[in-house]
């Protein structure tokens, strides 16, 4: 596959970019996220309330796949119900894994569907997945699943 | 210049390579084809399993594995050949010193001593014994650009200290210790030293008698053998004083229902079956190492270390770790960052146009603090790499910021 599919000017922007990359001032629910192997390290932070993630934001060191990752799915849920984040959620692991694609997907992820070809470099799976295996453990607790 | 095209034939991946650059032979090094040769000839002519069959086949096994014994102590000159027990790899040789050794022999109160400059396999097993033992655990500092600092040896290397644990070449920084007086200085206060050779043993003569070690562990793919093979060595004396590390078969003598008696040395370590494919190897990697020679190997890897710095010092935004007073004290291993680019990143991007880095923390997290890093890209070399591939790195390490938007 073409590297250069991944490395696009969509995580270009979104590594570089600094919105989401802060820390909330009101936080109901903090998060840790670590890949051991690597040393990616993110901290989730959100803000919810009668159901709904109206504040969320991140810090931490990694990849810029993974912290492109992170920062897409932060625009992705903001302003969502529990129920609706936990669906994006599991979308974006169900296209990692190959069991959706990224047509069937695209208007639910919206711009991170540009991170479905990371099921082809298996090396990178793991920094694609950890922001949104990270929320989506606040996700279950929330639903209490 | 070092003529190395003929020793690249030798290595059926390297010589029908497809344009793959292999740059990570400090985490394992390719097979030379009489390596290949010499596990696939065992198992077409008959295998059998050793130590237990009065029959052709298993005699056979059994005199190539105990050949492979006398051959690997010849090869570190040990004294005797049942003071090589055959295991996994090194990060087994170690887990046995510590379990066997360290658990009999350290007591609450006493003091362990290890460098920060430690793979996490020569590590967490002398962390995780002194937590258990109520031990003290104590560090060999190092400066900002890797070495020990043998300033500090007096102070930490005191009575009280019953073991030390080194590493002769660091994995990360390729920065080889002065093993030989961290040695002497542990044996003055009486402590007994673990050596870890899972790096230097493809790059050095290693003697163990001449540096007095009492534990020295190595991996066998880690110097063109086969995974899942190490050898660990001990002093005679250490080896025999031990308990067995686990229990099974082929390293007892006598089992009643009541109890067991345990056989001699070095099968008293060696429970269950033997990796013989892996014991067969690293006996034709040994042949294969003295063939090419100490000096050959020194001088290649020299040349290709040195060569590959001064590449990379003049690339802009590269920083490499690990700076030695000497490139002599230097081994094949360069660990490095791009500025604003992660080594996962830097890694895809070079895996991209086939050149093959580690990133990550090269397990070795303590180092890493040190060194105020989370993580770093490692180029490794072997006596197959080529400055022509060098130069290729060297070109495509400009290019990786662009990847991520850069100017340049």
């Amino acid at each position: 596959m073409d590297l250069s599919q991944i490395y696009t000017e969509v995580i270009t922007e979104h590594n570089r970019s600094t919105h989401n990359r802060r820390s909330l001032p009101e936080v109901t629910h903090k998060e840790h996220g670590h890949n051991p192997s690597c040393g990616d390290d993110i901290t989730l932070e959100l803000d919810i309330k009668e159901d709904k993630i109206i504040d969320a934001a991140f810090t931490g060191t990694g990849c810029a796949i993974s912290q492109a990752s992170t920062s897409m799915m932060i625009d992705l849920i903001k302003g969502l119900s529990v129920t609706a984040a936990k669906e994006k959620t599991e979308a974006f692991l169900g296209m990692i894994k190959g069991q959706k694609t990224e047509a069937e997907l695209e208007d639910v992820l919206e711009d991170a569907v540009i991170l479905a070809n990371i099921k082809n470099m298996p090396a990178r799976v793991k920094c694609a997945v950890l922001a949104w295996h990270t929320l989506d453990e606040v996700l279950k607790k929330q639903l209490g699943q | 210049m070092c003529e190395n095209s003929e020793i690249r034939k030798l290595f059926p991946a390297i010589a029908e390579n497809n344009g793959i650059i292999y740059f990570d032979n400090a985490a394992s090094t390719q097979k030379p084809e009489i390596v290949l040769q010499k596990v696939a000839e065992y198992n077409r002519s008959g295998h059998a399993n050793i130590h237990r069959g009065a029959y052709h086949w298993s005699v056979e096994a059994t005199a190539t594995y105990e050949m492979t014994r006398r051959k690997t102590a010849e090869f570190i000159n040990a004294e005797s050949p049942e003071q090589i027990v055959f295991t996994r790899g090194t990060t087994e040789s170690i887990n046995l010193i510590a379990s066997s050794y360290g658990r009999s022999q350290i007591k609450e109160g006493d003091r362990i001593v290890v460098s920060l400059l430690e793979h996490h396999s020569n590590f967490v097993p002398w962390q995780q014994l002194a937590l258990e033992k109520k031990a003290y655990l104590d560090f060999l500092n190092i400066d900002p650009a890797g070495n020990l600092i043998e300033s500090e040896w007096d102070r930490v290397i005191t009575p009280g200290v019953k073991l030390v644990a080194i590493t002769m070449m660091s994995n990360v920084l390729g920065i080889t210790t002065p093993i030989d007086k961290i040695i002497e200085k542990a044996h003055a206060v009486g402590a007994v030293v673990v050596v870890d050779a899972a790096q230097a043993i493809q790059h050095q003569k290693i003697d163990v008698r001449a540096l007095d070690a009492d534990f020295l562990a190595f991996s066998a793919h880690k110097c063109f053998g086969l995974t899942g093979t190490g050898v660990l060595y001990g002093k005679k004396e250490l080896l025999e004083s031990m308990p067995p590390y686990q229990f099974g078969g082929d390293m007892i003598e006598y089992v009643t229902k009541e109890k067991t008696t345990f056989a001699p040395l070095p099968e008293k370590f060696e429970a269950g079956t033997a990796n013989i494919d892996g014991v067969i190897a690293l006996s034709a990697a040994i042949d294969f190492i003295e063939e090419i020679g100490w000096g050959k190997i020194r001088e290649i890897e020299q040349d290709l270390t040195g060569y590959a710095i001064q590449k990379m010092k003049m690339t802009d935004h590269v920083i490499i770790y690990g700076n030695p007073a000497s490139m002599y004290e230097k081994g094949p291993v360069i660990s490095f960052n791009i500025e604003g680019v992660h080594p996962h990143d830097v890694s895809s991007i070079l895996d991209n146009v086939g050149i093959a880095v580690r990133s990550g923390h090269h397990c070795a997290q303590p180092l890493m603090k040190e060194l105020a890093i989370q993580s770093a890209v490692r180029a490794s070399f072997s006596i197959y790499n080529t400055k022509a591939e060098i130069d290729y790195f060297a070109e495509k390490l400009k290019e990786v910021r662009r990847w991520l938007g850069y100017g340049s």
